[in-house]
């Protein structure tokens, strides 16, 4: 019995200290920005490796996820006999959740996990040890540049995710089963709120860039040099990452629509 | 009484430090210099702390107890800012070389010219062949660090290590794992760097010949203490049990050859 409450003391205490220096990292992370922001090819660099070759994974999930909402929409607003407002269902569907969250989650396990794995064993072959030797702080020099990347590509990602989407949903939609183009297209518009939708939207999907960024890049520093502590590092980033995304999916849903 | 050396001709101080990690004592009140032009050695048993002392004395873990100066400055009590400044005019070699793997040879060595320098791309290629040409590697400065050999990965991390003219470098048991050849092309380039460039050299390792060869003064740590020092010549005749079974390779003395267990019969019988 003792035992148990002395390995929930030290796993307690293992997560605030865990918390304490996530925090520092931040910190530090963000102190960086300036230094970066002055050398920018770092900044090009990883947008490149972190969002361009993201690009087709997030485009063809896109795709998909909107055939699937343009079929099922299809199928449950025809029995109402609402098919005309197929384009809306499928736009509010992708611009208010799915296209941040999902696309987020799929950046999370494309964009994330390689970069937990590439600090990691940065760390395990002691190359920031390596950089700090040579009077060159990793953080800045390594963590920041890519933490950016990873912020300012979460919501480009996110619209692309939502653009291809609602071509999708139209494919399906107005393609195969028949739905009017025109009415297709003039709900969306009319029904589309750029502040309530698109705007909340960009939001969440910035709060979640920031988020899985920080996670990805903090677990691959603070983790066990070896190749096992790389394995579970990069475990936890997926893990963790999806579960802050739905998370704070929840929190600020009820927040940016809880008063409608 | 332990000899010391001289402080006044000191590059590196290390006075009364103690370190421990977890309920380990790696360091138990340990004092040494480190002389200003010379190659010394500090060696030991694995596991006696020798690379936790090289990230002692570059500042990237701070001891329990004493202090450690280099070149007149307590590297503990110093501001990021002047740590940075001080950690450029100290080289170290890594045991595995810690080059950069998304860049090419030529670009880890131009690494920290183009961090702390403003050099155009034109002098910085005259530099960084000069540092690769020393250490026998200017023909490979397009390969990657995957498609170097562990003798040629030490060689361009030191060709690095030398690339801003450091006060000083720190080598991480240089000779492990190396064959014959690559062992003599870094024992020579060692002294030879040192020599020619006046340097000062601090060199953690446990090959015995290798190292009592290029080494002015030796320190021998063992469970956290110096247990003997001076020149090679001079640990050849120690008395001390400690030195004379690590430098000839005894497989038991002070250091057993058994890891700390009950009795042996005891223990066979146990099972039963």
């Amino acid at each position: 019995m003792l035992e148990f409450f002395e390995n929930l003391g030290k796993i307690t205490l293992g997560s605030f200290a865990k918390v304490g220096r996530g925090v520092f990292f931040l910190l530090h992370t963000l102190g960086g920005t300036g230094s970066v922001l002055s050398r920018p090819n770092l900044l090009i660099k990883q947008l490149y490796s972190v969002g361009v070759l993201s690009f087709l994974i997030i485009s063809i999930s896109g795709l998909f996820v909107g055939m699937v909402l343009g079929l099922q929409g299809f199928y449950i607003l025809s029995d109402f006999g609402a098919a005309e407002s197929l384009g809306v269902m499928v736009a509010a569907s992708l611009v208010r959740e799915l296209g941040p969250v999902v696309s987020a989650i799929l950046f999370a396990g494309r964009a994330g996990s390689a970069l937990t794995a590439e600090i990691g064993l940065m760390k395990a072959t002691e190359q920031l040890s390596g950089m700090e030797m040579m009077a060159v702080d990793p953080i800045m020099r390594i963590i920041t540049p890519r933490f950016l990347a990873g912020f300012i590509c979460t919501p480009l990602l996110a619209a692309l995710f939502s653009s291809i989407g609602v071509i999708g949903g139209h494919m399906v939609g107005v393609g195969m089963l028949g739905v009017d183009d025109g009415a297709f297209w003039s709900q969306m518009q009319a029904t589309i709120d750029f502040q309530k939708d698109i705007v909340n939207g960009v939001i969440k999907s910035v709060v979640f860039g920031f988020v899985v960024s920080w996670i990805s890049l903090f677990e691959g520093y603070d983790c066990i040099p070896t190749s096992e502590g790389v394995s579970r590092a990069t475990t936890r980033t997926v893990v963790n990452s999806a579960f802050s995304i739905l998370g704070l999916d929840f929190i600020l849903t009820a927040l940016m629509f809880g008063d409608t | 009484m332990v000899k010391t050396n001289s402080v006044e001709n000191a590059i590196v101080i290390v006075s009364n430090l103690s370190f421990s990690r977890g309920s380990r004592k790696i360091f138990d009140d340990i004092s040494l210099n480190i002389q200003r032009g010379k190659i010394t050695a500090i060696m030991g048993p694995s596991g006696t702390g020798k690379t936790t002392l090289l990230k002692l004395i570059g500042g990237q873990l701070a001891p329990d107890y004493g202090q450690i100066f280099v070149d007149n400055q307590n590297v503990h009590t110093l501001k990021t800012a002047d740590l940075y400044a001080l950690r450029k005019r100290m080289g170290m070699l890594f045991q595995s070389g810690a080059l950069l793997t998304d860049m090419n040879v030529y670009d880890n060595v131009a690494f920290p010219l183009r961090e702390h320098t403003r050099l155009s791309e034109s002098m910085i290629r005259t530099l960084v062949l000069m540092k690769l040409n020393a250490v026998g590697l200017r023909g490979a400065r397009d390969l990657m660090p995957n498609e170097l050999s562990g003798g040629m990965a030490r060689r361009v991390a030191l060709a690095r290590a030398i690339a801003l003219d450091p006060l000083m470098i720190m080598y991480d048991e240089p000779f492990t794992g190396q064959d014959p050849i690559s062992m003599g092309a870094l024992v020579h380039l060692i002294k030879a760097l040192n020599s020619t460039l006046g340097l000062t050299s601090i060199i953690v390792s446990h090959d015995v010949q290798e190292t009592a060869e290029i080494a002015d003064y030796i320190y021998v740590l063992s469970e956290g203490k110096i247990v003997g020092e001076g020149t090679p010549k001079e640990l050849e005749k120690s008395d001390s049990e400690w030195v004379q079974q690590f430098m000839n390779g005894n497989p038991d003395g002070p250091v057993h050859f058994h890891y700390p267990a009950k009795d042996y019969l005891d223990d066979l019988l146990a099972s039963q």
